[in-house]
């Protein structure tokens, strides 16, 4: 039996985390007891209190401890991904609210859950012990379960949510079963005593053995989180079917906490084993990437295309994991902040597109964009040419980058399978400016959004393209992360 | 100016910038605001040539900045004898195309002349950048513009020919970012120069020099990597073919020059024969191809790369002149003199100088006849001197020059090639003459054909003359090929000096052990 020690001090570095639990429960009672003229406020509120979290998680940079008896860690890596995912998620907020009032679909539990979801993800970032990574993946999960299922009344929404939750509950199955194995050999449930008993110096054989076996599980299930293939069906479709707010949230922000996931259990908790994980990850990334730009090129729904663009950047980040080295995490984790800060433009861009009782989610719906609204089709231009990885955008530095530390570990191969794959995936964001841009608009279309909306998305598209110009900077930061 | 370069390359970017702002709906505006910079971009690129030191091989106007710290990335610029005269040609050609786009541009005029202006800039990077990772990004960025100028301005099946032409040469530029990357692995450094001086083993050197090959032979285009070209041209708007043809070709041949020849010199010289053969493919086999065209563009895209081939093969007949014994003393090959190296390389340079007059001005003589009649067709023509005699007259002086007629700056670049490959062997000299033939053959049955004879097409008797800006671009191109033809020594004097050097190092060994 493990001791529990609690130090009332401690509470001081789990501030976000508490914040965001108690913001969550006041905004669920204001929403339920508030006059209807004031439930607007719901979502001023949820931004303000991921505002504040965020905040919090920033005044925590620098700091690190291991508390609760070893199972939550704080360290810079911790807090930096919160800070991103509390910013990311404000600016995926504000895309939501545009797409969710267009469509009648605007309930307050929407941002509820999403704030529900966000907490988990904090939970799991800094999640030292197999439990609490499985308690804060459990509370994301679950939370977007229903999230997808807000838009009750689609049968393809029912349909995604249903399909992610039972798949995602094999998945969460077979992580816990790769867990036990852990726990079954090392008798311990946290990552810090896991980490020093898992030393290949010390392991009888037999021992080794039964940590690989876990290790598979624990693989296969972090690749399922960030669907890498094969363990990537459940993407398109689930991408396809939710609502467009809700895809974008799934396709941004959870890929932070499941390469936090990543980190934990394997970085933190499993290093002496890099040599196995990275043999599986290699595989991963190279059918990934493969399948990602292949079977991407023949989609006509655009949140399909871009799940399974999204599968081939997840090949990239998993590269920079096969590496072994800081600067190769760094890559990674520099290109999941590059490739979130992408999708979400893209999103945002397609959202733009939607109005009352029209769902935009064909390519042909971006038909002639750049004659009526030239902004947008400039900032959907730039979001295509980073996500191909042209320079001088973001997407080509990070993909630069990967690369180079994949080169730089003599696989010379895997870069050049890579950069083939990268110019297949250039034809269908190029579909895309086509389409903007060569060819003309069926109809009339007034493009509308609300001031936010246009700011937000503005700066995003601008980030794209200056991060781009001085790519160092984040660059270092990712690296000096681990 | 100590950040002249620095100017060049930023100002036609945010110019064009703001030109987009000022938006189509102010088309007027836009294009005297994109006219004005594109002037005041040459003015200034006139400096380089003016306060050029030409005794030296030495970077000049460089500019060093940190810019990616962690991979010893620099914001490196500077120019040499190579890449100056290529700069100048690049701001010449903009003020050309954007003057060119005036009445011709009807729609989204603002979007075009900015994606030249912008083109512009991207385009003086490449070839003044220092550090080949800012190279690289140049070299890329510079797809963008052109894609939109073919799919936007461009003509029936423009889609098709701007996604091949993005494709072709994104795959053929990867791979030069892979061994970008690697070369950096083995030397922690992105500097151009330190990569020149990097020892490379022959296999490393074989891999790299591929690798380079095909990102600069997919843009120059040689065969048999040409075939985006007449797409890529027939579609394009007339300026959009002028600046692919007059530039970003040479940004190909540039590439040969500055990476190429002093990274991979031992590779560039065991696979020359490879080279020398495509090339003489290219220069023979595509200028019969040019013969059959019915398309007037066409012809001259394949007229373009077999003009092209003239480059390569002047830059690698080299190494089957000259070797370099252990003592580091230049000898000939087969009593070859020493001049005959640099009348090889240096013929190959006036003839990238001398392809952007001389291409630019072609495009732009059919531009004008298609902005009349709408038709590229040689057959739809016939019989245009009688209405237009001042146009005839320019037309038939490019076309001369196309063919090589001596005089023309036509003559010169492929005369000093085709006797530099002479010293090299009887046979590629001989080849490479064919085209005196091939190439007048081509050109003069097409001037034929469109110009001469009698007025079957009664549209072509409706004609009206060029105008005073057409007269004016048309006669500025007339003196450039004229003066390269009579006089062309000052851009020999310009570039001479670093010629030698280059000379030197691509025949200085790098494998380590036979240092």
């Amino acid at each position: 039996m493990m001791n529990f020690n609690f130090n009332i001090s401690e509470l001081i570095f789990v501030m976000p985390e508490l914040f965001l639990l108690a913001a969550i429960s006041c905004i669920l009672l204001f929403d339920l007891y508030v006059k209807e003229e004031f439930k607007k406020f719901t979502y001023h509120l949820s931004q303000l209190a991921l505002l504040i979290t965020g905040l919090l998680a920033f005044n925590l940079i620098g700091e690190s401890a291991i508390i609760f008896s070893g199972t939550f860690v704080l360290d810079t890596l911790g807090s930096t991904f919160k800070v991103f995912i509390a910013s990311f998620s404000i600016i995926a907020l504000v895309y939501s609210r545009h797409y969710l009032s267009v469509h009648g679909l605007l309930r307050n539990e929407y941002f509820i859950l999403a704030l529900m979801s966000i907490l988990g993800m904090l939970v799991m970032v800094s999640g030292h012990s197999l439990l609490t990574l499985y308690l804060g993946l459990e509370i994301m999960s679950l939370s977007l379960y229903a999230l997808i299922a807000t838009a009750r009344d689609r049968a393809f929404a029912i349909e995604a949510a249903l399909k992610y939750f039972v798949l995602g509950a094999i998945a969460s199955g077979l992580l816990l079963y790769g867990m036990s194995m852990i726990y079954g050999i090392t008798g311990n449930l946290v990552i810090a005593e896991i980490a020093s008993f898992a030393s290949l110096a010390s392991l009888e054989p037999q021992e080794t053995l039964i940590l690989n076996f876990g290790l598979v599980f624990l693989v296969i299930g972090v690749a399922f989180k960030l669907g890498a293939v094969p363990f990537h069906m459940w993407v398109p479709d689930v991408y396809q079917g939710s609502p467009t707010s809700v895809t974008m949230f799934l396709s941004t922000v959870p890929k932070i906490a499941a390469i936090a996931l990543l980190v934990r259990l394997l970085i933190d908790g499993l290093s002496d084993f890099q040599h196995y994980w990275a043999d599986l990850f290699m595989i991963l990334a190279v059918l990934s990437i493969g399948v990602g730009s292949l079977v991407a090129l023949t989609q006509v729904n655009i949140k399909r295309m871009l799940a399974y663009s999204t599968i081939s950047h997840i090949g990239f980040v998993l590269l920079g994991f096969v590496t072994g080295v800081l600067e190769g995490y760094g890559s990674a984790v520099f290109y999941v902040f590059a490739y979130i800060l992408m999708s979400l433009a893209a999103f945002g861009s397609i959202i733009v597109l939607n109005r009352s009782g029209f769902e935009a989610d064909q390519i042909s719906d971006f038909r002639g964009l750049s004659k009526h609204s030239p902004w947008f089709a400039l900032i959907m231009l730039a979001v295509m040419l980073s996500m191909a990885g042209v320079p001088p955008f973001i997407g080509f530095y990070s993909k630069l980058f990967i690369l180079q530390q994949v080169v730089s570990e003599g696989y010379v191969i895997l870069a050049i399978i890579a950069v083939i794959f990268a110019v297949i995936s250039a034809y269908y964001y190029l579909q895309i400016i086509k389409t903007m841009y060569f060819d003309d608009a069926d109809k009339e279309i007034v493009v509308s959004a609300p001031l936010d909306l246009k700011v937000i998305l503005s700066l995003n598209g601008a980030l794209i393209l200056l991060i781009g110009l001085t790519p160092g900077f984040w660059m270092n930061l990712s690296v000096s992360l681990f | 100016m100590d950040s002249l370069l620095s100017i060049l390359i930023w100002l036609p970017i945010l110019g064009g910038g703001s030109v987009l702002l000022i938006g189509n709906n102010r088309g007027s505006l836009a294009k005297w605001a994109s006219a004005l910079i594109s002037i005041l971009v040459f003015i200034l690129s006139i400096n380089l040539f003016s306060d050029f030191d030409t005794t030296t091989s030495a970077m000049q106007f460089v500019e060093k900045a940190s810019w990616i710290s962690q991979f010893n990335i620099f914001y490196h610029l500077g120019v040499d004898g190579i890449s100056m005269p290529l700069i100048i040609l690049t701001t010449f050609s903009t003020v050309l195309v954007i003057i060119a786009g005036w009445e011709v541009i009807q729609n989204r005029v603002a979007d075009y002349m900015a994606a030249f202006l912008m083109m512009e800039g991207i385009i003086i990077g490449v070839f003044s950048a220092m550090d080949s990772m800012l190279y690289y990004v140049f070299w890329e960025a510079s797809l963008i513009p052109m894609l939109l100028i073919i799919g936007v301005w461009g003509g029936q099946n423009r889609v098709y020919a701007a996604i091949k032409f993005f494709l072709y040469t994104f795959l053929g530029s990867v791979f030069m970012l892979v061994s970008l990357i690697y070369m950096y692995n083995l030397g922690g450094s992105f500097a151009i120069s330190d990569m020149q001086s990097l020892p490379l083993t022959l296999v490393q050197q074989g891999w790299i020099f591929w690798a380079f090959f095909l990102a600069f032979a997919v843009k120059v285009p040689m065969f048999p990597v040409h075939t985006w070209l007449p797409d890529a041209h027939v579609q394009a708007p007339t300026g959009g073919s002028v600046i692919l043809a007059a530039i970003m070709l040479k940004m190909g041949g540039y590439g040969f020059f500055r990476f190429s020849l002093p990274i991979t010199p031992d590779a560039s010289s065991y696979f020359a024969f490879a080279v020398i053969v495509l090339s003489l493919i290219a220069i023979v086999y595509i200028g019969f191809v040019a013969l059959v065209q019915k398309d007037m563009k066409k012809l001259i895209a394949y007229s373009s790369i077999s003009h092209m081939g003239f480059v390569t093969l002047g830059v690698f007949a080299l190494f089957s002149i000259m070797k370099m014994d252990s003592n580091g003393e230049l000898l000939s090959i087969a009593g070859a003199s020493i001049e005959s190296a640099y009348l090889g390389l240096e013929g190959a340079m006036i003839q990238m100088v001398s392809h952007g007059f001389i291409s630019a001005a072609m495009f732009l003589v059919v531009g004008v006849l298609y902005d009349r009649l709408h038709s590229r067709e040689i057959s739809t023509y016939g019989g245009v001197v009688n209405s237009m005699p001042k146009f005839t007259g320019f037309a038939v002086l490019f076309a001369m020059a196309n063919a090589g007629l001596p005089g023309t700056s036509g003559f010169v670049g492929e005369f000093m090639v085709i006797l530099g490959a002479l010293q090299a062997n009887f046979w590629y000299a001989f080849l490479a003459a064919m085209t005196l033939i091939v190439g007048a053959a081509y050109t003069l049955w097409m001037v034929k054909r469109v110009f001469w004879g009698p007025v079957i097409n009664p549209e072509v008797s409706k004609l009206n003359d060029i105008n005073s800006r057409e007269f004016g671009i048309l006669a500025v191109l007339a003196v450039a090929v004229l003066w390269m033809g009579v006089y062309p020594q000052p851009v020999i004097e310009v570039m001479h000096v670093s010629i030698a050097n280059l000379l030197e190092q691509a025949l200085t060994t790098k494998i380590p052990g036979m240092l």
